[in-house]
C-alpha cells in the first residue's frame, strides 16, 4: 500500500504545481479537480473514508462548479492567459525557486533522520465521526451553521447591489 | 485498504501542498488564481488534520476537516461574489490595476 500512497502523493504535487502555473483559468480548474481527487485517495488510504467522500462531493462537486460558473460569467479568455504568461517568465522566479529548493531538501533530510516509526492505521468510520460531531463538537456545528448563514447573506448582498452601484457611479460621472 | 506510511511523510506532503498554495498566492496576478491557491492551502490544512486524526484513530481530525470544508464553502461564495463585483466595476481582475483600493 505504500506504493499507492507515494504515487498518489506524486500526482497530487504535480497537479498542484500545474494549478499554480497554468495561464488559462479552466485548465487550472481541471488540474485542481485532479488534485482534489488524489487528496481524496490519500484520505481513503489514511483510513478516513467519510472525509474522502466529502472531499469529492463538496469540493470537487460543489465548490469547483461555483468557480466554473464565475469563469463562465466573466468570460475570461485569451487576455487573461496572455497577461499571466507575460508575468510568469522563468528568469523572474528561477533564482528564488532554486534557493527555496535547497531549503526544502534540507528540511526533508532533517525530517528523515528523525526516527520515523511506521504504524498501522485504523479506519475511522462515519459513525464515530457523527457521534463526535454531534456530541462534543455540537457548538462547533452551530457556529459553522451561523458562518454559512452569514456567507449566504453576504454573497446575496454583495451580488445584489452591483448594478445599482455601477449605475450610481455612471450617474455621478456623467454630469462632471 | 490500509496504508502504513509514517505520519511524517503525510505531514510533509501537507506542508508541500501548503507551500505550493502560498507560492500560487504570491506569484499570480489574477484574483481567480489567488482564490484557487487559497483553496489548495485549505486542502493542505485539511489533509494535516485528517492525517493527525487517523494517526491516533480518533474522529476529531475528520470533524475538523468538516469545519474546514464549511469555512471553505463560505469563503468561496463571498470571494466569488467579490470577484464578480470587482469585475463589473473595474472590468479587470489584475491586482495591479486595482491599486486604487490602497490595501
Amino acid at each position: 500500500m505504500d506504493v499507492v500512497f507515494y504515487i498518489t502523493a506524486f500526482v497530487t504535487v504535480i497537479s498542484t504545481i500545474m494549478v499554480i502555473t497554468r495561464h488559462n483559468p479552466v485548465h487550472a480548474l481541471l488540474y485542481l479537480i485532479i488534485s482534489l481527487l488524489s487528496i481524496s485517495v490519500i484520505f481513503f488510504l489514511l483510513g478516513a473514508p467519510f472525509a474522502a467522500l466529502l472531499e469529492i462531493i463538496i469540493y470537487a462537486g460543489a465548490i469547483m462548479v461555483l468557480f466554473i460558473f464565475v469563469i463562465m460569467l466573466l468570460n475570461l479568455g485569451k487576455e487573461t492567459a496572455k497577461q499571466e504568461k507575460e508575468w510568469l517568465k522563468p528568469k523572474i522566479w528561477i533564482g528564488p525557486a532554486i534557493l527555496s529548493a535547497i531549503l526544502f531538501v534540507e528540511f526533508f533530510y532533517l525530517i528523515n533522520i528523525a526516527h520515523a516509526t511506521s504504524y498501522n492505521l485504523q479506519t475511522v468510520d462515519p459513525k464515530a465521526v457523527a457521534v463526535s460531531l454531534f456530541r462534543p463538537y455540537l457548538i462547533g456545528v452551530e457556529l459553522a451553521a451561523m458562518l454559512l448563514m452569514a456567507g449566504v447573506v453576504g454573497a446575496a448582498h454583495i451580488g445584489q447591489h452591483k448594478k445599482m452601484i455601477l449605475h450610481r457611479f455612471l450617474k455621478e460621472e456623467d454630469p462632471s | 485498504m490500509k496504508s502504513s506510511v509514517s505520519i511524517e511523510i503525510v505531514m510533509l506532503l501537507a506542508g508541500l501542498l501548503f507551500v505550493l498554495g502560498i507560492a500560487g498566492v504570491i506569484i499570480r496576478k489574477n484574483i481567480i488564481f489567488i482564490l484557487l491557491s487559497v483553496e489548495v492551502m485549505l486542502n493542505a490544512a485539511g489533509l494535516a488534520f485528517v492525517a493527525a486524526g487517523s494517526r491516533w484513530a480518533q474522529p476529531d481530525g475528520q470533524v475538523m476537516f468538516i469545519f474546514i470544508l464549511a469555512m471553505a464553502a463560505a469563503e468561496v461564495s463571498i470571494g466569488l461574489a467579490l470577484i464578480l463585483q470587482i469585475y463589473h466595476q473595474h472590468k479587470s481582475l489584475d491586482i495591479d490595476k486595482l491599486k486604487e483600493m490602497k490595501g
